[in-house]
């Protein structure tokens, strides 16, 4: 499992259950290569870990999944549709089957838990009043936090601002969930509550779930198909099981936290005694 | 030398090409934005009812130094009743317009720009356009639409309370007849001066506006990014309200 994409050929059709299908993706910012032949696929139904060391583009992933920037070689496929070939009324179409939790949660500030998580409803729906106060407390409750609904954001943890955000997420039914870092700056508890949701709306719901994350053990009791992200490309690809077992040194490093390696502990610099003698700048 | 002259009109000519598409793009979502009054009569309490204090201080110190200067300038001529005309047609026309757009753009167009410049910095936008709604329509065109229609309001506030403070130094202190004060101006003010106000303020209502919301919305997504886009917003909305004041006076001389 070792060897680079080993799950995905991108010269093959889709098979049918690829919810998302990235082809050989390249992306550069300011000159700088992000992705050199990304290639994974999502699969329905299945909770998807997205790993990888920091700066190796995981979140910059997403935001090509969701049509937010486009690749510069390659394609993204979401239900078959190629995003590069959609207007921006077909991305909204799309994006209305998508939900994402942010790292920060992204709550609007100046709406309450309540109507932060009636805002999709509000602006895609024409449903009655009752009706929506059922959908927001139903969904509220299902996080835990109906008895917060009329606390504004900055009165929220960190945790329950994130599960705000995940109500608010799944409050449209989507089909698609992503996850951005959900597990970073969560006390063990509120990590516990987040995976236990991730969980639920996964096997409860069948919802396919991204989840992108650096928290190895969280994700090898969630994910059923896991990526490991390096230097712009996938570098194992497999169970979480298999790619603990990887033999090779940068999927050994990652997995096992190892500080050095692969992935250098020194940012690139000069040699140290040259420059603490002041014969390089 | 070409080359670098090149280069310098570039920055400039590009930022006036950018600001006009964002325009243009903001007017497009107007239509949809005004299907939602409650969020533009936010904004219009936002940006206007939230500076009518310091619009109402500064109108009369305004108006105090303008019948301060006036009466000492008047009296010189032995037309000391004509004061009431010269502040009613310098508040009109001029200080009414142009201090309240000053005033406009360190308030409101500072808070317009952090606000949506936060927003950005915290993903609120982002998540707005994953949950496929679009930012311009839910949070610029309704605080740019606020602004439009704020800054006419302030603008005529910060006139009755300039000339109240006209009227407070010239009649009051200086002893300038009531009377005169008051038929000087009636006869001597026209409709049109006033429209000439209106429109003025209302340009300056668009200028400072779109201002405001143009930086708040391409600030770089840190605390330095928000913190320069604010800056940027003052020093621009001050100066073009300045170019234009002097381009509408021109025109409608």
């Amino acid at each position: 499992m070792a060897a680079p994409e080993p799950l995905h050929n991108a010269s093959a059709a889709p098979a049918d259950d690829a919810v998302v299908d990235v082809r050989d993706v390249h992306y550069a910012v300011a000159q700088r290569p992000v992705f050199r032949g990304l290639s994974l696929r999502v699969r329905r139904g299945r909770i998807t870990a997205i790993m990888g060391p920091s700066g190796t583009g995981k979140t910059t992933l997403l935001r090509l999944i969701t049509a937010q920037i486009a690749p510069d070689r390659g394609q993204v496929l979401v239900w078959g549709r190629d995003l590069a070939q959609l207007g921006s009324s077909e991305v909204f179409a799309l994006r209305k089957r998508m939900g994402m939790l942010f790292q920060n949660g992204a709550l609007l500030t100046d709406l309450d838990v309540f109507e932060n998580v009636a805002f999709p409803l509000r602006e895609h729906t024409d449903l009655p009043e009752p009706l929506i106060r059922e959908l927001v407390l139903t969904k509220l409750h299902a996080v835990g936090l109906r008895g917060a609904a009329r606390l504004m954001p900055s009165e929220l943890s960190g945790g329950m601002a994130r599960r705000v955000a995940l109500a608010r997420a799944i409050v449209m039914d989507p089909e698609i969930l992503i996850y951005d870092e959900p597990f970073a700056g969560l006390d063990p508890i509120s990590m516990g509550m987040i995976m236990r949701l991730i969980r639920d709306l996964n096997e409860g719901l069948g919802i396919t779930s991204i989840v992108v994350s650096h928290d190895v053990h969280e994700l090898a009791e969630l994910a059923h198909d896991s990526y490991l992200l390096s230097e712009g490309r996938v570098v194992a690809a497999g169970t979480p099981r298999e790619l603990r077992e990887d033999p090779s040194d940068v999927v050994r490093q990652f997995m096992n936290g190892l500080p050095d390696g692969p992935v250098p502990f020194h940012y690139p610099a000069p040699d140290y005694y040259a420059q603490l003698l002041g014969e390089t700048p | 030398m070409s080359s670098r002259s090149e280069i310098s009109l570039l920055g400039p000519v590009q930022r006036i090409g950018a600001v006009t598409v964002f325009l243009v793009r903001i007017l497009a979502q107007c239509g949809p934005a005004l299907a939602r009054p409650g969020l533009i009569v936010q904004q219009i309490y936002n940006a206007g009812a939230r500076s009518v204090i310091i619009i109402m201080l500064s109108g009369l110190f305004v108006g105090m130094v303008l019948g301060l200067q006036g009466f000492d300038l008047l009296q010189r001529f032995g037309s000391e009743d004509a004061l009431g005309m010269a502040a009613a047609l310098g508040l009109l026309k001029e200080l009414g317009p142009v201090v309240t757009a000053l005033l406009f753009a360190g308030r409101a167009g500072t808070a317009l720009t952090s606000e949506i410049g936060l927003m950005r910095a915290t993903d609120q936008l982002t998540a707005m356009q994953i949950m496929a709604v679009d930012p311009l329509r839910y949070v610029v065109a309704p605080r740019f639409l606020g602004g439009v229609i704020a800054m006419p309001l302030l603008a005529a506030v910060f006139n009755i309370i300039g000339l109240f403070g006209a009227q407070l130094v010239g009649v009051q202190l200086m002893g300038v007849d009531s009377g005169a004060f008051w038929s000087q101006m009636q006869s001597a003010v026209e409709i049109d001066d006033a429209i000439e106000g209106i429109i003025k303020s209302g340009v300056f209502g668009v200028a400072c506006s779109l201002i405001a919301v143009y930086e708040g919305y391409h600030a770089d997504a840190t605390a330095e990014g928000v913190g320069l886009a604010t800056t940027r917003t003052v020093v621009a909305s001050s100066v073009l309200t300045l170019l234009l004041d002097y381009v509408l006076t021109a025109f409608f001389l």
